[in-house]
């Protein structure tokens, strides 16, 4: 029977399959751990006396409450300090391999996993974090759990599930200069909406997705989960291959071989029926913003802030009033006159080192509006390393901007580095929900070429809007 | 996780419907690196009121709350359930439960049983007009026995055998131990390992230090901490 690429991942990882509307038993071929969800699940573990089954299919690294400066230093605030030292003990405990702040391979679990070679076409790959929806972009079928979930595969390296609802979503043409995946995948779920994809699986396919990077792709995959779906997928490719190739943890030798000729066929096929599709055409995209507090609240930047009064339904009246007055705009103002406080480059949405060159391209030898600051926080420490490699912390030194080290970081501000109230920010991102980034915090998603720009003008911008050659197509690469 | 097929113990009228898991446990809470030790946590906010049901001395012991309809609605915390158990509660039984608290109930070990509106309002009568006074729980003949008044009480089949049989959702798979071991033995070599860990060579990391920069604060006065 003709399958679609989630089913037949799902398939092949059915340990038991469940009847009578059971939920099959399926296997876990990695399983991602960070410090803020897993507490719990070892307690768990260690009140039934139970160890870790596949120690050898775990890692953990910290990220969510590490700090991004002075981390040779103890960390002031005392919950995060816990939290951290919660889960050095239960690595230490359990046998857990674990990527400690300071150390080369620490950084955000979805930075991590793909930079090690971890993450592959053909797994199950999950983690107590809603976005490990990014490790779709190999081809893996990835999902977030919660805390019970993670005591269940910590013990058992299997979890019982019903199967997910397919929708595919085809991104036909090509980006034009100055749009990127994050402009994509905000146009869908402006499109779809935040709850479009209960349920569902997205499959990403199309002209626009195949020439997309590992990079860009992951970009995508990362932000399923705010348009409600349980995971994002794109089918594996040359590019996968070549990205994965000569990685720590990637086959070798003969069983690279095996690996590449099973992955070749992990792909929807041709008459496989999906529950759901949509369509978009990447030659109609702008860069995309969001003037809301729900992700699904974008729109192109060239457009207004939406005039609530002009909406037909209730519901979407009402919560358009609500995140305007939230976020301090006037209904009918240009997007383009938004004047951000703060420009956040990082995140496992857009923290990874072709994120940070694009920035980098566009704000060579400028500064910073004087009005703005502008943090930059690798996705991992290796990003870090990466970059200063090329020389690209000095650019942004140059710029005026402050140079970080590795963590989630103003994505949920659980460290130091938070909004205060009021503040105004572009953030390169995936959730701009009220408080997110800081107590009565303001955000604006956007690409991290629309960061740089902002961060130029110091009003939300476009490339476009720096003139003509502002910006060159960035070398696709592979480090 | 133990056995159950009876349980007797003190019973707690708590004469509320639409208990939330705000109620249950504030969010404040939430922030611990525990899953035990939540017993202080249980209905924070009543707990200062002197009158609350938990604060008199008959209850104290209690270990079957009695409560009004829609018990656990709200945030999916399954602290909440954490929250019970710690205190010292087995058995929950409200006219009607919210969906996910029953879930989470059923994967803790925690008896969410429903019983009919006008049996709740029965045992409430008892309770109050004799404190301290025994339930019991009979999984086997779904009933609740409380002095004088003996009432049927609804729990799905396959909850009801979990509990009996003692087997959380973790046992239960781990019954399927062979198949598991099984499917593994099938696995390609290729699937990755997290050990023996691998890596590029390790590289100092140096600590990034504070920028001293002065901007402009979002309303135009002063300057913004940036750490
Ligand atoms: S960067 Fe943000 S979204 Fe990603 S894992 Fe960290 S907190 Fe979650």
């Amino acid at each position: 029977m003709a399958g679609t690429l989630a089913e037949k991942v799902w398939d092949a990882h059915i340990v038991r399959r469940g009847s009578d509307g059971a939920p099959d038993l399926l296997y876990i071929d990695l399983h991602l751990v960070h410090e803020v969800t897993s507490p719990q699940a070892f307690e768990g573990l260690r009140l039934a006396g139970r160890p870790v089954r596949r120690p050898d299919l775990t890692i953990a690294t910290e990220d969510h409450n590490t700090p991004t400066l002075d981390i040779d230093r103890p960390i002031a605030d005392t919950t995060s300090r816990t939290q951290i030292q919660t889960l050095r003990n239960n690595a230490v405990e359990f046998g857990i391999r674990l990527h400690s702040l300071g150390d080369a391979d620490q950084g955000i679990v979805h930075v991590v996993g793909p930079q090690l070679g971890l993450t592959m076409p053909g797994l199950t790959v999950v983690c107590g974090d809603s976005h490990t929806s990014t490790h779709g972009a190999f081809g893996a079928l990835a999902f977030g759990i919660g805390t019970s979930e993670v005591e269940h595969v910590l013990a058992t390296q299997t979890l019982p599930l019903n199967p997910f609802k397919t929708m595919a979503i085809t991104v036909d043409g090509q980006l034009k200069p100055g749009t990127t995946a994050k402009d994509i995948i905000l146009a869908v779920i402006a499109k779809i909406g935040t709850g479009g994809g209960q349920g569902y699986v997205l499959e990403y396919r199309g002209e626009a997705i195949r020439s997309l990077s590992m990079e860009a792709r992951m970009t995508i995959c990362n932000m399923s989960i705010e348009a409600g779906a349980r995971a994002g997928m794109i089918a594996p490719d040359e590019t996968t291959f070549e990205y994965l190739q000569g990685r720590p943890h990637a086959p070798e030798g003969a069983d690279w071989d095996a690996a590449v000729a099973y992955w070749s066929t992990l792909r929807s096929d041709d008459d496989a029926v999906f529950d759901a599709e949509v369509v978009l055409d990447a030659d109609d995209l702008e860069p995309f913003v969001t003037w809301g507090t729900n992700p699904g609240q974008g729109l192109p930047l060239s457009a207004t802030v939406p005039v609530p009064d002009q909406i037909a339904d209730a519901g979407d009246r009402q919560a358009a009033e609500r995140a305007i007055e939230y976020m301090g705009l006037t209904p009918g103002m240009p997007l383009r006159d938004i004047a951000v406080d703060t420009v956040f480059i990082g995140s496992c949405t857009n923290g990874r080192i072709e994120d940070l060159r694009s920035v980098a391209e566009v704000i060579k030898g400028k500064h910073r509006a004087e009005s703005l600051r502008v943090l930059v926080v690798p996705g991992s420490a290796r990003v870090r390393l990466q970059a200063e490699a090329e020389g690209l912390d000095k650019v942004f030194l140059d710029f005026g901007a402050e140079w970080r080290n590795a963590g989630c970081s103003m994505c949920l501000g659980m460290n130091p580095d938070q909004l205060a109230p009021g503040e105004r920010s572009a953030s390169t991102s995936n959730r701009n929900f009220e408080g997110r980034q800081g107590k009565g915090g303001r955000t604006h998603l956007v690409s991290p070429l629309v960061a740089a720009a902002t961060a130029i003008r110091g009003t939300l911008s476009s490339v476009a809007d720096l003139g003509p050659d502002a910006v060159r197509e960035p070398e696709p690469v592979h480090a | 996780m133990e056995k159950f097929a009876q349980h007797t113990g003190v019973g707690v009228p708590l004469r509320r419907s639409n208990v939330d898991t705000d109620q249950i446990i504030p969010a404040v809470y939430l922030k611990r690196v525990t899953r035990t030790g939540f017993e202080d946590a249980l209905f924070a906010a009543w707990r200062g009121d002197p009158g609350f049901v938990l604060n008199q001395p008959a209850y104290a012991t209690g270990s079957v709350l009695v409560a009004g309809p829609d018990f656990g609605t709200g945030s999916s915390r399954e602290h909440a359930v954490w929250a019970l158990k710690d205190y010292g509660f087995r058995v929950v039984l409200s006219p009607r439960f919210a969906d996910i608290f029953r879930g989470n109930s059923g994967k803790q070990g925690l008896l969410a049983a429903v019983v009919a509106p006008e049996d709740i309002e029965l045992i409430w009568k008892v309770l109050e007009t004799r404190p301290g006074t025994e339930i019991t729980v009979d999984l086997v003949s779904r009933t609740v026995v409380c002095d004088d008044v003996v009432v049927p009480f609804q729990v799905d089949d396959y909850t009801r055998w979990r509990l009996m049989e003692g087997l959380d959702d973790i046992g239960l798979t781990l019954n399927h131990e062979a198949e598991i071991v099984e499917f593994e033995a099938s696995r390609e070599p290729w699937r990755p390992r997290t050990l023996p860990a691998k890596h590029l060579p390790p590289v100092e990391i140096e600590a990034a230090r504070p920028v001293p920069v002065s901007i402009g604060s979002p309303t135009g006065q002063g300057t913004v901490p940036l750490a």
